[in-house]
């Protein structure tokens, strides 16, 4: 039976062609789509947790009240023992100090005096203690344009941009005039020991990336940091593991109510970054509710003209004798091998566009250059398993759907004006 | 009709007697700036600062001279003592002895804060002569810590001027701003100050503790405080220049 509808199919194109260039048409985009903006909305998600807000962030209530303006006088002190204990009622979390700070860099002429200088947004991270995995995590070794790591307390890395509006050179001096905690006027020289591009237009514009122990000597913030940030040792985020997190933080004898007493965050906290998750999964059900809805319609539509091209078909078939029932079920059976054939090519060249813009993607750094959102320059999709089914099964349904609302016309059909229709045919 | 006529002179008088005795707009600003502009001056203040963990203290000796030169040599605390400021026209140039570097400030860092106080570098930048930068105009009288003030609106005559208006509260008898509000062109408030004590000397009024507040911090303020004051001194002219910044 069914060999012998799919011999059908196969012989007579005109029943299966445009339902499955329209199915596989429906497939392609809604994998291809849910792969692009996971693949984008990820890149955003682990771009603002390497760079800013770690899969959680420790800082003091009073920071946290100011945090855009990562308010250094407000910031975490003894910070050595915070993190030991935060190491040991976390153990499966990798905490690291980081300041965020803003200044001027000053880069002087062969009289010490100002040659040229720019504003400055820099970050100060543990840069020479390799088990910190912080240049790892800011992929710095891959992003170094020129020169090298730091190794010592007062050398830093200049963003490529920054270091050429500077006209700064490998081994020139820059000084950095900032506020220290205290809120006196902090100056500090600095070596330039390489240049870095980040592929993020907010910190490529005029970043900075310095030892942490070199700022907390020129910030005079000894033994203090703007933020303790905390990564998953598996490099994942999860909402439900974060949570729990955060409830135990509040059981330590760490929190309290004072305004210099350490709180917690949590990555979907910051930055928006909530909304940011909860719009993937919108998103994907949009996705895939309005492609049913849509080619469902479409293939109604196809299937009503198929029908209606099919007519005298069957109305032979009933004058035979056929049951209304039968031809309905082979109209159903052969839709779904449309539907089947539609969505497998559909997902093939899907998964195929998504994994070539995974290994390519698409450089919008024109676009981003007066942009303040942390995102990469590059935005690559990313398939997941999601991707495999995500449009298989819409794809699948649809079609059949579509078959079955145009067959109903079959029951229409009376059988005693079926000869006078085939008679005027 | 006697007493209709007299009615009238009298409903006629008064307004006139009042409009006598307020000065314009125009006429305060000159007595304010005659009163705290000099040609030139030695001043040594404090600032204590607010913060919100903690104050402190920072000492500096200024030399003045007019309205475009002057330098300043920070003495206290140990960590800021011989960083000095030299401004000159509308360059300000500062040296740390730390990083021994002068280095130039300008551009957006001008509004950053000075010592970390609720004072900016623009703030110490502007023309202290208040005639150069706005009009004027009296919109009321009140009374403000027991004293009769004349409320003043400035408004700014040129664009790159700070502040693009302010209110201030002018002392009647002794021609100086005990309170003042300082706003953006959009009407944001961005800075007050307050004189909590005024001190007489060489027959001028001079503000002797000031507390200063940025209206966008959350800090609880700077005082400036005038230690002393010496108006019309010698000041040797080498002390303008860069080369004094690394004496």
């Amino acid at each position: 039976m069914n060999w012998f509808l799919l011999k059908g199919l196969l012989r007579d194109r005109s029943r299966s062609l445009f339902p499955i260039i329209v199915t596989v048409m429906g497939v392609f985009i809604t994998v291809f789509l849910y792969s692009f903006i996971k693949g984008e909305m990820t890149d955003i998600i682990n771009t603002n947790a390497h760079f800013y807000t770690g899969h959680l962030k420790v800082v003091t209530n009073a920071y946290k009240e100011q945090i855009d303006q990562a308010p250094n006088d407000l910031a975490l002190l003894e910070v050595s023992e915070l993190q030991t204990r935060l190491e040991q009622a976390f153990p499966e979390i990798q905490w690291t100090p980081r300041i965020m700070f803003g200044g001027l860099i000053d880069i002087p002429d062969e009289n010490g005096e100002t040659r040229s200088q720019g504003p400055a947004a820099g970050m100060a991270v543990d840069l020479l203690h390799r088990s910190s995995g912080e240049v790892d995590r800011l992929d710095i070794r891959n992003s170094l344009v020129q020169g090298r790591l730091p190794e010592k307390p007062f050398e830093i890395l200049v963003s490529e941009n920054f270091a050429q509006k500077l006209e700064v050179d490998i081994g020139n001096q820059a000084t950095l005039i900032s506020s220290g905690m205290y809120g006196g006027m902090a100056m500090q020289n600095f070596k330039v020991v390489g240049t870095v591009h980040f592929g993020v237009q907010a910190m490529d514009r005029g970043g900075m990336i310095a030892d942490i122990s070199g700022i907390q000597t020129a910030l005079n913030m000894d033994d203090g940091a703007g933020e303790i940030l905390g990564f998953f040792k598996d490099g994942r985020y999860e909402e439900n593991r974060a949570t729990a997190v955060v409830q135990k933080f509040g059981s330590l004898p760490l929190s309290g109510d004072d305004a210099f007493a350490p709180t917690i965050m949590k990555l979907s906290e910051q930055n928006d970054l909530g909304s940011m998750l909860q719009m993937v999964d919108y998103i994907s059900g949009i996705i895939v509710g309005i492609f049913v809805v849509v080619m469902s319609i479409v293939l109604w539509n196809t299937g009503l003209m198929g029908t209606l091209r099919r007519y005298g078909e069957y109305g032979v078939r009933l004058a035979i004798g056929e049951d209304k029932g039968h031809i309905y079920r082979t109209m159903i059976a052969e839709s779904m091998m449309i539907g089947f054939v539609g969505s497998v090519i559909g997902t093939a060249l899907g998964l195929a566009a998504s994994y070539y813009m995974q290994a390519h993607g698409v450089n919008v750094e024109e676009m981003m250059s007066s942009s303040s959102m942390l995102m990469p320059n590059v935005i690559k999709a990313r398939v997941t398993v999601t991707s495999y089914y995500i449009g298989f099964f819409p794809g699948f349904l649809a079609t059949t759907i579509g078959s079955m609302i145009a067959g109903l016309g079959i029951y229409k059909r009376e059988t005693a004006s079926l000869f006078k229709e085939l008679e005027v045919q | 009709m006697r007493y209709l006529t007299i009615a009238l002179s009298i409903l006629l008088v008064i307004p006139v007697m009042g409009l006598a005795q307020t000065p314009t707009g125009a006429e305060i600003l000159r007595r304010i700036d005659e009163n705290q502009s000099a040609e030139n001056m030695i001043v040594t203040s404090t600032m204590v600062i607010h913060g919100r963990r903690a104050s402190r203290s920072v000492t500096a000796k200024s030399w003045i001279q007019g309205t475009e030169k002057s330098f300043t040599e920070y003495l206290s605390p140990a960590r800021e003592a011989g960083t000095k400021m030299l401004k000159l026209e509308d360059e300000l140039w500062m040296y740390s002895p730390q990083t021994d570097r002068t280095i130039r400030i300008a551009g957006h860092m001008l509004r950053q804060s000075v010592m970390g106080s609720d004072l900016s570098y623009e703030d110490m930048m502007e023309d202290p002569k208040l005639q150069n930068m706005y009009s004027a105009e009296v919109v009321g009288e009140e009374e403000f810590n027991g004293r009769s003030c004349w409320v003043v609106e400035l408004t700014a005559t040129q664009d790159d001027i700070a502040y693009h208006s302010r209110r201030i509260w002018v002392d009647t008898d002794r021609m100086i701003a005990l309170k003042e509000n300082r706003y953006a062109k959009s009407g944001k408030l961005l800075k007050t100050a307050e004189i909590r004590e005024v001190m007489r000397q060489d027959g001028r009024w001079y503000p002797k503790n000031v507390i200063f507040k940025d209206a966008l911090s959350q800090g609880e303020g700077t005082e400036y405080i005038i230690e002393s004051i010496e108006f019309n001194a010698d000041i040797p002219e080498y002390i303008f220049t860069k080369a004094s910044l690394r004496r």
